[in-house]
Parts: structure tokens; C-alpha cells; sequence
């Protein structure tokens, strides 16, 4: 078992902006079970308040997420964006970021989510993988992601 | 010597600010600081300088600059752009707060 499957990726991901982006990958986890009803207003709400744009190598990312009490099970649901969309940057309240690629975090409280946040964020530093991703289909992109996001290093 | 105190503030206090705890105190055991992190919210910090008397904030949100305790973004722990940089501040701040 993985952090994601095929049905959780849009690998042509259409959205005017960062809500709409965020609502179409949240409806996703939604309807698949892993979200309460309540998720998608909260990772809004939160994106509004604390932006998450990371200004990668290359090619930029978000990792839009909302408190635990939202989530179900964990998962992620990725889309890859054909037109890059402007992102607030984490940390500064005056900063954008073009993001192409979109990881929307469905996270519990768990030793797991330590692993996984360090391997998610040596994924999302490293330009390499990241060209392959935005080429890749849904299939491809969720064994990219579940093959790095299983690396096991001694913590 | 006490161990240093580092508060790792994020906007859910989960997601980010467990990686960049971890991340911090991998700095701080490389340069040979034992450190001691708390966690929390954006909106808690304040109330958390009270209780957790922080030496050094470390934060993924804008923070108020007036906190009084020495504040830097852990964005670069995210990002990979700056962290070399961020991590001798870190430690210049840690070797400030030791005396």
C-alpha cells in the first residue's frame, strides 16, 4: 500500500487559481473517502491564512492541508497543472509562486507522517524527479510518489 | 548546561512543523547543540513564549516581529532554496542564546 493511488491524480489538472485547484483535488479525496465534508473549506481557509507555495528548484510546488480533525485516512491527491497557477508563498505574506504541481496532504497524527514529510520533501527539492512527474500519467505519477515516499532511512 | 529551547511554529502545527522540528534539531546535534522543540500554532505563539520561554522561533507563517526572542522562516527546511544559509543563522543564534 501507498500515500496515493492512480484515482487520486490529475495529471491535466485545468484551474484558474489556487481555490479552484484545491477544490477539485479536495472533492477528489472527498468522494473516495478519505476527507470529511468539512476539508475542503478548511484547506481554503487555511491556503488563505497560511499560504503554501514552495518556491522549489525549477519546478514549483504546493502542499495545501488542513488540520487533522478534517481528515479520515490518510492520503494524498496530486495534480499536475497544464497552465501554472499563482500560489501564496509559505512564510511570506507578499510572495507568489507559479505552482505546476499540486500535493494536497491528507494527513493523521502518526509516527508515519515523520517519514513521510521527510521523504515528501526530498521528492518535492528534487528537479529530476519533479520533470518526470509533470510528463508522467496517473499511473506513473502515483508509483513515482509511492516509491519515494516508502524510502525507509534510519530517522 | 540546559538544553536550548526552540519553538517551531506552523499554521496546523502538524504537517510542516514536525519536519521542520526534526529538521532544526538535526542542525542543532551537528553543530553540537542539545536542543528541546515545542510545537505549535501560529496563532499560539505568543502564549507559548510564556509558558516554553523560547530562545530561538523557528516558523513556516509570517510571524509579528515584535516577539522579543530571535525568528526565522523554516521554509528553506521545505524548499531547499536558502538552507545553507539558514542553517549557519540557526546556528549562530543557538551559539548567541549559550553565551
Amino acid at each position: 500500500m501507498g500515500w496515493t493511488d492512480e484515482s487520486l491524480i490529475i495529471p491535466h489538472l485545468q484551474a484558474g487559481s489556487d481555490a479552484e485547484a484545491i477544490t477539485t483535488l479536495g472533492n477528489l479525496l472527498y468522494q473516495k473517502g478519505y476527507v470529511r465534508d468539512t476539508f475542503v473549506a478548511a484547506v481554503l481557509e487555511r491556503e488563505r491564512t497560511f499560504a503554501t507555495g514552495l518556491p522549489t528548484p525549477e519546478i514549483q510546488v504546493a502542499i495545501p492541508h488542513a488540520d487533522v480533525e478534517h481528515v479520515i485516512r490518510p492520503a494524498i491527491a496530486i495534480g499536475v497543472l497544464d497552465e501554472p497557477v499563482k500560489f501564496g508563498e509559505m512564510g511570506d505574506p507578499d510572495g507568489t509562486v507559479n505552482v505546476r504541481i499540486v500535493c494536497m496532504l491528507a494527513v493523521t497524527q502518526s509516527e508515519a507522517l515523520v517519514s513521510l514529510l521527510k521523504n515528501l520533501v526530498s521528492l518535492l527539492q528534487n528537479p529530476d524527479i519533479l520533470r518526470r512527474v509533470v510528463e508522467a500519467d496517473a499511473t506513473e505519477i502515483a508509483a513515482i510518489f509511492n516509491e519515494q515516499l516508502s524510502n525507509l532511512e534510519e530517522v | 548546561m540546559a538544553k536550548l529551547r526552540v519553538l517551531i511554529a506552523c499554521g496546523t502545527a502538524i504537517a510542516t512543523a514536525t519536519h521542520v522540528a526534526n529538521s532544526v534539531k538535526d542542525t542543532a546535534r551537528e553543530a553540537g547543540f542539545d536542543i528541546e522543540t515545542a510545537q505549535c500554532k501560529a496563532a499560539e505563539i505568543r502564549g507559548k513564549i510564556q509558558t516554553f520561554s523560547p530562545h530561538i522561533i523557528v516558523a513556516t507563517t509570517p510571524v509579528p516581529s515584535d516577539l522579543g526572542v530571535p525568528t526565522f522562516s523554516g521554509v528553506p527546511f521545505l524548499s531547499g532554496i536558502g538552507l545553507d544559509q539558514l542553517k549557519e543563522e540557526l546556528i549562530n543564534a543557538l551559539k548567541a542564546a549559550a553565551g
